[in-house]
């Protein structure tokens, strides 16, 4: 806590353009890189209008749609995990560790095997599962009184999670034909995945992206407590409600296309206050960037350390995030959301 | 700058609240007297904070009603109230790391919309309310690196940006020492004497009542056992009745308010 109190605020503004800037060039390098057997220099070539057509679909038809998606799905899980800390005053909350994630997964393997076809439901199902795991966790932390011990909440809400996951797999052991359909999808990652999936969850995210836009300050005003938020105009039950929702739909749509990738909710809002402080306005505008960051280059990472083949990026985040979440809850105290 | 306001009445009529299934409060009639303070003093559990609650409309009234300038206080938008009342709960806890400009910008929020963003005005109000609660010098500090009279200060600061005629604060000084005590209380009779609004406070110190509020409200099992000024309200036989001791009451030579001295355990009352 002294560390955040003595550093100097950055000033958001610079903050920002300095991320975009890293978030540009680090787009660059995953449409140069990895993914594909041609090296940076002929994607270059290409792209300076050398004709190789097998350069450009690599670069085109796989790497720029595997990029699009990391933005979208970084964007998505580091404004949730901001959400869901905000929402929860508990900075450990994270969709992966409250049953957001893994309610995604579940619902979409139990529609698999109920016969949805996973092409066409996978997105709303995702979502609907999204809400429902997120609310069974902070229902009973709720019902049990935990709420206001950040540690416990995560713990319920792990616990929840693992035995969502257990389920999930149960389901994928006895049905093979839904196993073959997500073995991949349901170990999280990038690879693979389909341009139309971004495209399909686009009116979803724009849906969220303008809610919280309008909920953004209510929401700054809940983190003085409830009372003080109502003194102030505001609704703090609706607020939660909504955010909850747009969570949600966020979580949902990400796990729809990569799969639950877990802990990058967790880390990206931690960056974001370290540098700007405590108010979510400004912790969610500097998440928007963090989260793809951070997502891309785990998914640069994922395509290099074991090449020629890769590392799943859910595999690479749970290995880099657990022991983040671990120095977290050790440190000696939380910080008061 | 000096902005003096003309608060609306804020009574309650009938008043009954409960917490769950306990009910707190009954058939309240209280009538606050407008651009002075009032303290609502009593023992602990007696339901003066549930009292404050429902004038400031944070818990619902089972019967009776609390009125704004006349209306019903739950007809009111959120938003319009929140410009003609501003509460400070008890122990309110800030985010760690804000500051305390960032803390009294909070309070410009009901005066701000979708479509009003921060104004020229909203700054203006705020360097106004760092300025009304000496904290010029603290501006950029973060709250929890004050200590604890100027972080209450920070959060009145804050209610003062919310610029309400009206102002409820649940037991404002509980947590602080005497020194820090004066400096709020000091400022409370600012914001009252000099800009005409009216303060409600829960207070569980009766000195400090007598001391600084203009009317007090006594109340006992949910119900007010007397309301008026302090020299007409505070008796011997009224200290007994709230709190079980006895006492002598002097007069403050300097400021004619009550003082309340050897103040010891009654004796049980006889069968």
């Amino acid at each position: 806590m002294k560390a955040l109190t003595l550093t100097r605020r950055v000033d958001t503004r610079t903050l920002i353009v300095s991320l975009l800037t890293a978030l540009v060039a680090v787009s660059v390098v995953s449409l140069l890189i990895g993914a594909g057997s041609v090296s940076p220099s002929r994607v270059v070539a290409m792209l300076l209008g050398a004709d190789d057509a097998d350069a450009r679909f690599v670069v085109w038809e796989l790497r720029a749609p595997r990029t699009l998606i990391g933005l979208a799905v970084g964007m998505a899980l580091g404004v949730s995990g901001a959400l869901l800390q905000a929402v929860t005053r508990n900075p450990l909350a994270e969709p992966g560790l409250l049953g957001v994630s893994a309610g995604a997964a579940f619902a979409v393997a139990l529609a698999l095997v109920l016969g949805a076809s996973a092409a066409t439901l996978r997105i709303p199902v995702a979502q609907m599962g999204a809400l429902a795991g997120c609310l069974c966790v902070l229902g009973v932390a709720r019902w049990r009184g935990v709420g206001n011990d950040p540690v416990r909440l995560v713990l319920a809400g792990a616990a929840f999670s693992a035995l969502l996951g257990a389920l999930t797999s149960l389901i994928l052991f006895f049905d093979q034909r839904s196993a073959d359909e997500i073995r991949f999808w349901v170990i999280g990652s990038l690879a693979g995945r389909r341009l139309d999936d971004l495209l399909a969850v686009l009116p979803t995210i724009v849906v969220s992206g303008v809610l919280i836009a309008l909920l953004a300050r209510p929401l700054a005003a809940l983190a003085l407590g409830e009372r003080m938020a109502s003194g102030l105009g505001h609704h703090p039950r609706l607020i939660r409600a909504l955010i909850i929702l747009c969570v949600a739909l966020l979580v949902g749509a990400a796990t729809a296309i990569a799969g639950p990738i877990a802990f990058v909710g967790l880390v990206v809002p931690f960056v974001a206050r370290a540098f700007v402080g405590p108010d979510i306005r400004r912790t969610l505008w500097v998440s928007l960037p963090t989260g793809p960051l951070i997502v891309l280059v785990a998914d640069i990472v994922s395509r290099v350390v074991v090449a020629p083949s890769e590392l799943p990026l859910g595999v690479l985040t749970a290995l880099f995030g657990a022991p983040v979440l671990v120095a977290v809850v050790r440190a000696r105290r939380l910080p008061m959301l | 700058m000096k902005e003096v306001y003309n608060p609306p009445t804020l009574a309650t009529k009938a008043l009954g609240m409960s917490y769950g299934p306990r009910r707190v409060i009954h058939g309240l009639d209280v009538e606050l007297p407008t651009g002075k303070v009032t303290a609502i003093v009593g023992p602990n559990g007696c339901g003066k904070s549930t009292l404050l609650a429902g004038l400031a409309r944070l818990h619902k009234p089972d019967d009776g009603t609390v009125l704004l300038d006349g209306a019903d206080i739950q007809n009111l938008p959120s938003r319009k109230l929140a410009t003609q009342l501003a509460l400070l709960p008890q122990e309110a806890v800030a985010p760690e790391g804000l500051t305390v400009t960032e803390l009294i910008r909070f309070g410009r929020q009901p005066h701000q919309g979708w479509l009003r963003q921060w104004s020229a005005e909203d700054q203006r109000v705020v360097q106004h309310a760092l300025g009304a609660a000496g904290l010029k010098n603290l501006a950029e500090r973060p709250i929890d690196a004050l200590s604890g009279g100027q972080r209450q200060r920070a959060w009145i600061a804050m209610t003062i940006a919310q610029q309400t005629p009206l102002l409820l604060l649940d037991e404002p000084t509980s947590a602080l020492d005497l020194g820090h005590q004066i400096e709020v209380f000091e400022l409370v009779r600012h914001l009252a004497c000099d800009h005409g609004r009216t303060v409600v406070m829960v207070l569980h110190d009766l000195a400090s009542a007598c001391r600084y509020a203009d009317h007090i409200i006594a109340m006992c099992d949910g119900q007010i056992v007397d309301q008026g000024a302090p020299e007409d309200v505070v008796t011997p036989a009224l200290v007994r009745k709230l709190y079980q001791v006895e006492c002598t009451l002097l007069t403050d030579p300097d400021t004619g308010s009550p003082l309340l001295a050897n103040v010891r355990r009654a004796a049980p009352e006889p069968a």
